[in-house]
């Protein structure tokens, strides 16, 4: 009985083929007193139904604001969009009015953040604020959506939930706020969870349960997560694709599999062999020298040169292929992984 | 090597013993009249040895008492009770010129390399500014080719003596504070989360340097992290805190590789592993519920709360840090190796 209208794109995405989210080429861009911080460079990146990508990055990689963007809680200035689309469920948020932007993101995507004390309100309980999703967006009563708060925390694996919806966040233990955060977040049932370092702030002991809990939850829901955390432990335990950022740009994306275990970007090798091992001793690690690049003067070319032990610059460049001077472009290296490097080839299997 | 503090220690020999140490702070109600309603027993009986040209790890999570172990170390807190002795003097009874030379040989690098450096001194001025007060070490003349040797020693350009701790980055800065540690030639460094705040990058250049400067002048480190990985890579012993006390100890294998403890064993299956070809191999430990509160501790045991072992024994006598036939000393009335994380190859 399908029609040609029904397996247009925008259908297919509705009932979980295709993308939900589809970042376009985003950039985003700071005004400062000491110049233009240029903190996102083009980044583009698609999440499924159910699929977990994480987005690896050291501090100032740009991960944090590309999923501000998206969910549209920039400091518009200093901050500003300079280009980019971010489709949800083929819809260009950046185009779509603030009122209609809402509408989609509350129930649509929701976010939870590394510091669940300073983001929670500290003078309303917990089952309040968890409430607030229902009464704000589904209007119901106080009554009812405290109820539904209960039952949230319950999901979540607060224990005693209906005797600690009336306390305080400082009443919860770092772990239990993350929970009641996800709470949250959960409450409308999102088709996109983006958590920005979630657990970077919780124990190890406790950032296990809070993993665990997240991919409970996503496979009850069928939610696409996206995980932005620096921590390759994290993303090799719980995501199926990852994209690395460095300077603002995707400079790797594929499958963890892949991608952690032959990596086509020096960048990412160098994180790889920089960590020490938990179940060796091992040898002397090998650190990727210099420093993180300066936003607001990224190297010209590739911004990873100046630190890269496979640069070529000079009369060792391929015409083109110039590390100092030519930018490259995230590309095809073998199917199903996308590197930015010009010399990817002499990366792989090393 | 100075040796103001009395005999030489040779290499392997304890330099630094502690011995059921314990810090209590009060928790206090009232604002005119103050009482004291109880105390967090934040260190509670911490037994370690610190050999010569060693490092001793020391992991836990957050509130166990590794930073007040370290504050105490340095005599920058008073222990309630218990004995740290370097080179066999109590460090307690020591005052004036031998407390002197104990702060001058134990010296400390801080997690937060923003925090722990004055920001409105120079480089320069912070590396150099303990020799104001152990003149002794670096004569007036040559003070400042000395700071420049020490920057460059901890791949510090040399020309940014004059420069603030703002114009330099995370990384740097630590070094920064390593060049500061190094300055009074100490003894022993304690390295309180020396990497935590550090990107991944950045991270191994600091392990590295701290790994050479080692072995070029013969220091001894307390590591206290809470990262297990690094700390398996650093130490040549490892203790592991809970709560306020030591669980667990042995070299980094017996520790990484026959845990036998429950705490060490969940801990070290809640840290996820970075090769994909080991995902999924190491045995899952869910912990229950949070850590308890230290100014309440549970009697007995202090883990017998989130412990799958427990039994009632546990409840009324708290087991010794002592080896039950597994090959190293554990707390744990039912001690058993066990192997939680695969071993490489």
């Amino acid at each position: 009985m399908s029609t040609a209208s029904t397996s247009a794109p925008s259908g297919s995405a509705r009932a979980g083929f295709g993308p939900i989210l589809e970042v376009q080429d985003l950039r985003v861009q700071f005004r400062t007193g000491s110049g233009l911080v240029n903190a996102v460079n083009g980044v583009s990146y698609t999440v499924s139904e159910g699929e977990t990508l994480a987005i690896l990055g050291e501090s100032g990689s740009g991960k944090s604001v590309s999923a501000q963007a998206i969910m549209g809680i920039l400091d518009v200035p200093p901050a500003e969009i300079t280009s980019g689309r971010i489709l949800f469920e083929g819809r260009d948020l950046l185009t779509v009015s603030a009122e209609e932007q809402r509408k989609v993101r509350g129930p649509g995507i929701s976010m939870i953040f590394q510091d669940a004390l300073s983001s929670l309100n500290p003078v309303y309980s917990v089952g309040f604020q968890i409430g607030e999703m229902f009464r704000a967006h589904r209007g119901m009563s106080r009554k009812d959506a405290k109820k539904r708060a209960v039952e949230l925390m319950d999901r979540v694996r607060i224990p005693a939930a209906a005797q600690r919806v009336n306390d305080y966040p400082h009443q919860f233990s770092g772990g239990m706020r993350q929970r009641v955060m996800i709470a949250m977040a959960i409450a409308l049932d999102p088709r996109i969870l983006i958590a920005d370092e979630p657990t970077t702030a919780l124990d190890v002991t406790v950032q296990a349960q809070v993993m665990d809990l997240l991919k409970d939850l996503q496979r009850d829901t069928g939610m696409g997560l996206v995980l932005i955390t620096h921590d390759l432990g994290v993303v090799n335990e719980v995501a199926d694709n990852v994209a690395v950022m460095y300077a603002g740009r995707i400079v790797e994306r594929g499958t963890v599999d892949d991608v952690f275990g032959d990596p086509a970007h020096p960048y990412t090798d160098g994180l790889m062999s920089s960590i020490p091992q938990l179940e060796a001793k091992g040898g002397r690690l090998l650190p990727i020298g210099g420093q993180p690049p300066n936003l607001a003067n990224i190297p010209s070319g590739c911004p990873f040169h100046p630190r890269c032990p496979k640069r070529r610059i000079g009369a060792d460049a391929l015409p083109g292929r110039h590390c100092a001077e030519d930018v490259p472009p995230l590309r095809l290296v073998v199917p199903g992984r996308e590197a930015a490097c010009h010399y990817s080839e002499e990366v792989l299997g090393a | 090597m100075p040796e103001s503090t009395g005999n030489a220690v040779a290499p392997g020999e304890p330099l630094l013993e502690v011995k059921d140490l314990k810090k209590h702070f009060p928790l206090t109600q009232g604002i005119v009249f103050k009482r004291t309603v109880g105390h967090v027993r934040a260190v509670d009986g911490v037994n370690l040895t610190l050999r010569r040209g060693e490092t001793l790890g020391l992991v836990g999570e957050s509130g166990c008492g590794k930073s007040t172990v370290s504050k105490l170390l340095v005599a920058l807190e008073k222990p309630t009770s218990g004995q740290i002795l370097y080179k066999g003097r109590d460090v307690a009874k020591m005052g004036g010129r031998a407390l002197k030379d104990y702060r001058r040989e134990v010296q400390i690098i801080f997690q937060d390399p923003y925090a722990s450096l004055n920001p409105r001194m120079t480089v320069g001025d912070i590396v150099a500014e303990g020799w104001s007060v152990h003149a002794d070490i670096a004569p007036r003349k040559g003070r400042l080719q000395r700071t420049q040797e020490l920057m460059e020693r901890v791949g510090l350009n040399p020309d940014f003596v004059n420069r603030y701790p703002h114009q330099f980055s995370g990384g740097q800065r630590q070094r920064i504070g390593i060049a500061r540690a190094l300055a009074l030639q100490p003894e022993i460094i304690v390295c309180d989360e020396p990497v935590s705040a550090l990107d991944v990058s950045v991270q191994a250049q600091v392990v590295n340097l701290l790994e050479d400067l080692q072995d070029d002048f013969g220091l001894s480190y307390l590591f206290i992290a809470h990262d297990l990985s690094v700390v398996r890579h650093i130490s040549d012993r490892v203790a592991v805190m809970y709560l306020g006390s030591v669980v667990e100890e042995g070299t980094d294998s017996q520790v990484y590789t026959s845990a036998s403890h429950p705490y060490t064993q969940a801990l070290l299956s809640s840290v996820p592993v970075h090769e994909p070809h080991l995902r999924g191999l190491k045995e899952r430990i869910l912990l229950q519920g949070d850590v308890p509160s230290p100014a309440n501790p549970p009697s007995g045991c202090r883990f017998r709360t989130r412990c799958w072992k427990a039994q009632d024994i546990c409840a009324t006598e708290a087991p010794a840090l002592v080896d039950r036939g597994q090959g190293h000393p554990s707390a744990c009335h039912f001690a058993e190796a066990r192997t939680v994380v695969p071993l490489e190859g």
